[in-house]
């Protein structure tokens, strides 16, 4: 049988090959590409490579208490030494921990969610936030393979990552005004309109990543009186409920506004900030149905596509989620860990407002109040934070997001200062 | 169609307001025809209904569902020996004392902080691992050339580097072996590559077809993925010899056929972690590449947990680095970053001394208590003078045994005996215990001597 050479360098030891083995022949895998550092990820790495005394991490949005430490909630720990030495750790079933689902889905729906006593919500526990999103990518192309999704301009990066690898084409929507720093909202409406009849769209439930720009109660209500109309699907990414206000039912109203609609809407939930549990990978991907019998088909087919991506979720942070929701006085110290957390966060947005207009600067630094959640978008151009890095070492990403949680009493004056020092002459 | 006026300007409740205003933008440059058209009723789900209304409910997992019908049975004399889960000899499932105490140590320390792993996983925990399967003296690792990252289980391994086979690698095909876990094909499709089968379960011997594997893979397209099982063959139990494997070996290299191998049994098969790790090596030692993907679910009784790595020997240091950064644009879209706890309950284990000789005992006692089974349903079998010959259940290896029963005999067996396996006719040897030995036997014996 004739063999082709894959490798002419080597077309003169095909026989010693034969026998030995592959030594003298070059790798399968020398035309890969070094592939692009991540962007926001990409940041705390070369955070953690600068030696500086002085520098500061409001890169990637991981909670940072007000000594710039990262945070185990004590509700947490109490739930892990209740796990620990306690349970066996045999597989979940593909859909995950029914219980943290059930829980998980109150938070969201209500606690009295008519949804949910109805049966109608098709929920499995996902890989987070990202996790859930995937899953509901892949479900889409599946099942809507002619289908597109609208994504905001802008949104976390690996929203466009994570549907252009399911294969689903992407279209974009007016999200962000930079003019006023806050929404465009005629452009979104416009786009919105303008979108065919049963578009998909995908929409922060609040804390907009990475603006911090939400629509007001009023604007999310015209949202979805628009949907209706043009029978558009909606899907919530939900990743800081009660991180952004502090109050869990208040983070969700875009959703319960939908719900009273009558949307049968999609959500992707995560435990990542706002229980603290990033590295744990909780989350739970949800489908609300037209009744029992669908949300059970549909239910069937997301678990279709969760077997053959890891078979059954992790065990651990769902059993964390579940022994805190499950257990009144561990929820209610939750939730208190949750204001203190949202509250800290509203603290150094007003002191860095107030540091900013002290130093005198001859910009706006409104937004910085008005936005809500983790972020801040600065309007700094890469350019100017290019400069916070290599003069200041803070390190955010380019587009200008600064991370609150990154900002503490300690640092709050070093960065209003830098960042005056480069945005004092535009 | 209802149409309703909402140009009036008396009309004042906040839902006329808006939808005033809703068709006012809708109905911008249009004339006023298209006005009383619009219909948009509060309370409806979409003119439409719901967007997934055409789906059907999905067929049952196989393997999965056999345990939900077992859960659902009455019977006090039922016995379960489908999942691929260990039981102990009372029939429940075992946490290794090795795992409590690296439990306990992360609970104790409080300084650990649980955010974002990096997207490769934990630093620490992959090196180990490739380690462990590899051997630490491996000259791949010595060099440099392995990359590792973490991953959710053997499933999650087998499915990252099925992506990145299917986004980097010039073959598309990947053989799968015949019969082999029903997962398999599902996790390659989806990642993007085709599936063949290259023939591997004999039935009449109920052993190895070995010269039906060599010529399979014989034909296959120069550089064509092959799936190799490290050892303890699932659902055959069917291993080749290592002047097997070294036959293989050549054959695979001759034709520049890429090896993945999934090893989910390491140490579990013949209680040897090196034992069970030896053909991975021997593909190693020829200075060629390979993919694995690696499972603590079994010998380290993680399942839940979900822990696994995914390794990639490359030729060259420079490669496995490129080859890493291509992985995390993989795993990235998928779930950003794996689990920390089980990842974490691995490291503690492997990188100190006296928990890891503590695991390997612990890991030889359930591989002893499986092989023992094996032993105790061939005696049964003899001593019933059950018709047909048994050996196969002694020289399978691993967690299960592949009985040669057919559809029909199982489906009675489930019936007649409350039996819950796979249809193939796989059994879970971590099933059975000394007590339900006699049981199992009694129904093999009761349908092998029906005509059914």
């Amino acid at each position: 049988m004739a063999m082709r050479i894959r490798n002419s360098a080597s077309r003169g030891t095909m026989m010693s090959r034969q026998i030995s083995g592959l030594r003298s022949m070059s790798s399968w895998w020398k035309n890969v590409e070094p592939a692009p550092k991540d962007p926001i990820l990409g940041v705390t790495e070369a955070f953690l490579a600068d030696p500086s005394p002085d520098k500061v991490n409001v890169g990637v949005g991981a909670y940072r208490d007000d000594n710039g430490k990262p945070v185990v909630l004590e509700c947490v720990r109490e739930a892990e030494r209740r796990i620990a030495g306690t349970s066996f750790m045999e597989y979940l079933p593909m859909g995950g921990s029914v219980k943290m689902v059930d829980e998980t889905l109150k938070l969201a729906y209500g606690d009295n969610s008519e949804f949910i006593k109805d049966k109608r919500i098709a929920a499995v526990q996902s890989l987070s936030g990202t996790g859930a999103c995937r899953l509901f990518a892949d479900f889409q192309k599946r099942f809507r393979p002619d289908s597109q999704i609208y994504i905001p301009v802008p949104t976390w990066s690996n929203h466009h990552n994570i549907w252009r690898d399911a294969q689903v084409t992407q279209k974009t929507y007016h999200y962000y005004h930079p003019e006023t720093k806050g929404l465009d909202f005629s452009g979104l409406m416009d786009d919105v309109k303008n979108a065919p009849e049963g578009s998909f769209f995908l929409l922060h439930a609040c804390a907009h990543n990475p603006t911090g720009v939400d629509p007001t109660e009023e604007q999310w209500r015209e949202i979805s009186q628009l949907f209706k109309a043009k029978n558009h699907f909606a899907f919530f990414d939900m990743a800081y409920q009660g991180f952004a206000s502090g109050d869990p039912a208040r983070d969700a109203k875009s959703i319960r506004i939908f719900l009273e609609d009558g949307h049968h809407i999609g959500i992707s939930q995560s435990y990542a900030k706002n229980m603290g549990l990033y590295g744990q990978r909780v989350g739970c991907l949800s489908v609300l149905c037209e009744d029992e019998k669908q949300a059970v088909t549909v239910k069937s087919q997301l678990q279709q596509l969760a077997r053959p991506m890891y078979s059954n979720p992790p065990l651990h942070g769902a059993q964390i989620v579940s022994t805190i929701l499950g257990d009144p006085a561990l929820k209610g110290l939750w939730l208190k860990e949750v204001k203190v957390m949202a509250d800290r966060i509203i603290g150094m947005r007003t002191a860095l407002r107030e540091s900013l207009e002290k130093l005198g600067s001859p910009l706006s630094w409104e937004h910085v109040t008005k936005q809500i959640g983790m972020f801040c978008y600065s309007g700094m151009t890469p350019e100017q934070v290019d400069r916070l890095t290599s003069e200041y070492h803070i390190y955010m990403t380019r587009n200008g997001r600064i991370s609150m949680a990154g900002v503490t009493t300690g640092n709050v004056g070093y960065l209003a200062n830098a960042i005056h020092e480069v945005t004092k002459s535009s | 169609m209802k149409t309703n006026d909402f140009s009036s300007s008396s009309s004042s409740s906040p839902s006329d307001r808006r939808i005033g205003a809703l068709l006012r933008h809708l109905t911008a440059g249009t004339d006023a025809d298209r006005v009383s058209s619009v219909f948009a009723s509060p309370t409806s789900g979409g003119a439409g209904g719901s967007v997934f209304a055409h789906l059907v409910q999905a067929p049952e997992d196989a393997i999965l569902g056999v345990t939900i019908a077992y859960n659902k049975d009455p019977s006090p004399i039922k016995l379960n020996l489908g999942v691929g889960a260990y039981r102990t000899e009372e029939g429940k499932p075992l946490v290794l004392n090795v795992v409590r105490k690296a439990e306990q140590q992360l609970i104790n320390d409080r300084s650990r902080i649980k955010e974002y792993l990096p997207i490769v996983g934990l630093v620490e925990f992959n090196k180990l691992s490739a380690k462990l399967i590899l051997g630490a003296d491996s000259p791949a690792i010595r060099e440099n050339r392995v990359t590792t990252v973490e991953c959710l289980s053997g499933t999650g391994s087998l499915r990252v580097g099925g992506e990145f086979l299917a986004r980097h690698y010039h073959q598309k095909t990947i053989y799968i072996p015949q019969p082999t876990w029903g997962n398999h094909p599902k996790i390659f499709t989806l990642a993007g590559l085709s599936v063949k089968t290259y023939r591997y379960y004999d039935p009449s011997t109920r052993g190895l077809n070995f010269q039906g594997l060599l010529e399979d893979l014989s034909a296959a397209p120069q550089g064509s993925i092959v799936l190799l099982h490290a050892c303890a063959h699932n659902p055959t139990g069917v291993d080749p010899t290592l002047e097997q494997w070294e036959q293989i070996r050549k054959l695979m290299r001759s034709k520049g056929l890429m090896p993945f191998f999934d090893s989910a049994y390491q140490g579990f098969a013949s209680g040897s972690l090196d034992t069970d790790a030896k053909p991975i090596r021997m593909f190693v030692a020829d200075g060629g590449e390979l993919l694995v993907a690696q499972s603590y679910a079994k010998n380290m009784g993680l399942y839940g947990e979900r822990v696994g790595a995914l390794s990639i020997v490359c030729k060259a240091a420079d490669v496995a680095g490129r080859v890493e950064s291509q992985l995390k644009l993989v795993i990235r879209p998928m779930y950003s970053n794996p689990p920390i706890h089980g990842a974490s309950i691995v490291a503690v284990i492997l990188r100190d001394r006296n928990l890891f000789n503590e695991w390997t005992l612990e890991l030889k006692a359930m591989a002893d208590r499986i092989i023992s089974m094996r032993k105790q349903l061939f005696e049964a079998l003899r001593a019933r003078g059950t018709p047909g010959d048994w050996t196969h259940i002694i020289k399978q290896i691993g967690m299960f045994t592949f009985t040669g029963l057919n559809p029909a005999q199982v489906s009675y067996m489930t019936k007649e005996y409350h039996i819950y396996m796979t249809s193939d006719g796989r059994i879970s040897m971590a099933g059975l215990s000394s007590k339900t030995v006699p049981h199992l036997a009694d129904a093999i014996h009761a349908v092998v001597t029906k005509a059914l």
